[in-house]
């Protein structure tokens, strides 16, 4: 079904209208595979929360550009990574701790990490102070795509028409 | 189709909160600010977050609800999320805000 790579290179301006751009984006690159809805669901919160980790922490809403790449491998491998040129995390063991936030009083739920963990197969962040941050998640698609044949074999038997 | 807007309503001494399409960084803003003047001027005990439009949320909607869990629950006030989809309640699940709200399932929507 999906026998080519195909890779996508974005950047766009650190302002919180584009947080939905992302997403958008992103559920179109992988509509290819035809992912469940839960797993659309969860890529696009991932990418939401990093995106809006540059836009909040990384530019302290300043403004600035964040640069979004995705690509697909031939095994249905999605990685994304997700960087700003912004003001870097000191500690970023602590800063993936669950409820660690930066922005209490934002009210920001010190969740963002915690979702990209939860949803994605893994990630890894990459900062130093002063010269931004750097998010790569992955996530295997290649279960979804193999199922697919004999969950289409089992609708057509219930139809009778296989 | 639904407008990606917030929603207010008081009705006894409950602030009903229905949440936009896609609830997000962007957005949130607006109903803290607009929720929170509610919470203030009318007396709200109680908050129901209506999910029933709401097909997107990150952690920045976890953000919001645990922010007007805090205002209320010291005057011993309970939040609600109601028409929660599958996915809402996975989030809010995740996030553990299944342990401080009571989330309404008999009407579940988008199922």
């Amino acid at each position: 079904m999906n026998d080519k790579e195909n890779e996508i290179y974005m950047e766009f301006d650190a302002v919180s209208e584009n947080e939905r751009l992302a997403r958008v984006v992103i559920a179109a690159f992988l509509a290819r595979l035809d992912p469940t809805v839960e797993q659309l669901e969860d890529v696009k919160t991932a990418v939401s929360e990093a995106v809006t980790n540059a836009i909040i922490h990384g530019y302290e809403e300043k403004g600035g550009k964040v640069v979004m790449r995705a690509s697909l491998s031939t095994e249905d491998m999605l990685e994304i990574h997700i960087c700003d040129t912004g003001v870097g995390i000191a500690d970023v063991e602590q800063a993936m701790q669950p409820l660690f936030t930066t922005g209490a009083d934002k009210e920001r739920s010190g969740m963002g990490f915690s979702f990209m963990e939860a949803f994605m197969d893994g990630v890894e962040v990459e900062s130093c102070v002063g010269e931004g941050t750097k998010v790569h998640m992955w996530k295997s698609f290649a279960e979804c795509v193999e199922a697919q044949p004999i969950l289409q074999a089992a609708v057509w038997n219930r139809d009778g028409r296989l | 189709m639904e407008q990606n807007t917030e929603e207010f309503a008081i009705i006894n001494n409950y602030l009903c909160i229905r949440m936009p399409r896609e609830v997000d960084h962007h957005g949130a803003a607006g109903i803290r600010e607009s929720a929170d003047r509610l919470i203030l001027d009318d007396q709200v005990k109680n908050i129901v977050f209506d999910f029933e439009n709401t097909t997107f949320m990150d952690s920045s909607g976890i953000g919001i609800i645990i922010g007007r869990y805090r205002k209320i629950s010291c005057f011993g006030g309970k939040v609600y999320a109601i028409n929660t989809n599958k996915r809402i309640r996975k989030l809010l699940k995740t996030s553990g805000m299944s342990a401080i709200i009571e989330i309404l399932e008999e009407n579940t929507s988008n199922e």
